[in-house]
């Protein structure tokens, strides 16, 4: 029976990939820490992966929290309570689409340029001639960057919402002619600090943590080809995106859900 | 200098080495010959303990290679260099950076000692001037420059190079060969140069080992592994197209093969 035996080849495949990518997380931690005292290593990769990604960031934001505002605005007008614009846009970012969509620009923008530089630096041998000159990758190529990833989400998290929010005052205030004190007023009074803005933040630390781990293993594990590379750079884009959206899910329900 | 007993390795069912021994005196060139896939590169990556043998002992400068002992294999490694055949130059990094890479990660150097350092080193290959210039801007033969500038940077007691004359132009060819030498005599260096490059390798070898079979199939000086009557070493230093290592890839009865299952 062909099947079941492809089928327990690729249970067992996807079991030691996974065991791969546990050891491998287990070392980048280790990177990480030991690559803190040279901090301007992260602040180099930070530049990278962070500020080089702002830009679409913030875009994307802005389209979103506008396209907020105007569905916001045609749902809440039916019941008079267009009021609350500021703060239903302002809660749709901060616990939900700021963090995850951050998330998934950031798998594709920079996650994927993650996985093609390190799977090319293994494919050129770079990793090799590091480790041949007594020089851990660990600590200098891959916890950097690790560090990095993990840091410069939340921030590009917290810039969608921000922009996102003002994209939703545009249409509101601007378009639909929403009261400039009642938008941001309803947002200052509904908004809460712990159960939104923290669990947001939080949210955005775990999909860094998730986005640059599957980014750096895809790298690191990539078969040293062209086509190696290529296949590993789309794993990253699928992989770290359905990671997103189910931790989500998973985060939302622990955090909002009271499971 | 290096040491190695009774190696056996292999992978997914192909046998590399079945018994390889073989002896890399201190200061000569000793250059290690043989056709693509007998292992040459693999005995590197075994003596550079990136690669653990199946069976049998390596042993470098007295001590045995700890494979996979983090901290003891890497003091073990900044004794020794490597030049890779893809040069291996970190491309975000110019010329002058990527020779002082190791200086920076290994050291606590100043930087005004670093600069002299590196373009000491960038001198004796000649790139002094391309300090600048970033890997992608320097032609194959020049990376492999910088790449020899960089391996020896740390003076390390041995250097090895992995096919060092792959895809290079007749000049830059004479460049590196001549450099192998000069810098093995003049630094007082221990040098394994790897290659299939009969003409080259036995012009700069002191002594040379020839593999095949997953074992050395000859050794000796290089005039003498020249001459010899063995089978498989004559065919591969004097290059010929059949013999021991037959022409045909293994296959079935060829007009069988033609008439096809029908």
């Amino acid at each position: 029976m062909p099947w079941i035996q492809q089928l327990g080849r690729t249970g067992i495949d996807f079991v030691s990939r996974l065991g791969h990518a546990v050891v491998f997380l287990l070392h980048a931690l280790s990177g990480a820490f030991r690559c803190l005292p040279r901090f301007d290593l992260v602040v180099q990769q930070l530049y990278s992966i962070g500020v080089l990604t702002v830009l679409i960031i913030l875009v994307s934001g802005f389209f979103v929290g506008m396209v907020l505002g105007m569905q916001g605005y045609y749902q809440l007008v039916n019941f008079s309570a267009e009021s609350s614009l500021g703060l239903v846009v302002a809660l749709f970012l901060v616990r939900e689409l700021g963090p995850v969509l951050a998330a998934l620009l950031f798998a594709g923008r920079a996650g994927s340029a993650l996985t093609a530089e390190i799977g090319l630096m293994k494919a050129t041998e770079q990793l090799s001639a590091m480790e041949m000159m007594a020089v851990d990758p660990m600590k200098r190529v891959i916890g950097p960057r690790f560090v990095a990833g993990i840091i410069a989400l939340p921030l590009l998290a917290a810039m969608m919402s921000a922009i996102g929010i003002l994209g939703g005052y545009l249409m509101g205030h601007g378009q639909f002619g929403v009261d400039s004190g009642v938008y941001w007023s309803s947002m200052n009074e509904g908004v809460d600090l712990v159960d939104d803005v923290l669990n947001g933040i939080i949210k955005s630390i775990v999909f860094g943590f998730v986005v640059t781990w599957i980014a750096l293993f895809e790298g690191y594990d990539a078969i040293p080809t062209s086509e190696g590379v290529s296949r590993a750079t789309t794993r990253t884009v699928v992989t770290s995106s359905l990671a997103v959206l189910g931790g989500d899910f998973i985060l939302t329900a622990l955090m909002f859900g009271g499971l | 200098m290096v040491e190695v007993s009774d190696v056996q390795f292999g992978y997914d069912g192909r046998e590399v080495f079945s018994g390889l021994n073989l002896r890399i005196p201190r200061g000569k060139v000793t250059v290690v010959m043989g056709p693509s896939g007998c292992g040459k590169s693999t005995l590197l990556s075994f003596i550079g303990g990136r690669l653990r043998p199946g069976k049998g002992s390596v042993r470098f400068d007295g001590d045995e290679v700890p494979y996979g002992a983090g901290e003891r294999l890497y003091a073990m490694r900044r004794n020794m260099g490597m030049l890779f055949q893809s040069s291996a130059l970190l491309t975000d990094l110019t010329v002058f950076e990527n020779v002082a890479f190791p200086l920076r990660e290994q050291t606590d150097l100043p930087e005004s000692l670093i600069r002299i350092l590196v373009l000491m080193k960038l001198e004796l290959v000649g790139l002094r001037g391309a300090r600048e210039l970033l890997p992608s801007s320097l032609s194959g033969g020049m990376a492999r420059r910088v790449a020899l500038a960089r391996a020896i940077v740390l003076d390390p007691a041995m250097i090895m190079y992995d096919e060092p004359f792959v895809g290079l132009d007749p000049i830059s060819m004479g460049v590196i060969v001549k450099l192998i030498r000069e810098l093995n005599d003049a630094l007082g260096l221990t040098s394994i140069v790897v290659t299939h490059d009969v003409r080259e390798g036995c012009s700069i070898a002191d002594y040379v080992y020839l593999l095949g079979n997953g074992q050395v199939i000859g050794h000796g000086p290089p005039e003498e592994v020249m001459q010899s009557e063995q089978p498989e070493t004559r065919q591969f230093m004097q290059g010929l197209p059949d013999g021991p290592v037959g022409y045909h890839y293994p296959a079935e009865d060829y007009l069988a093969d033609l008439r096809g299952p029908g």
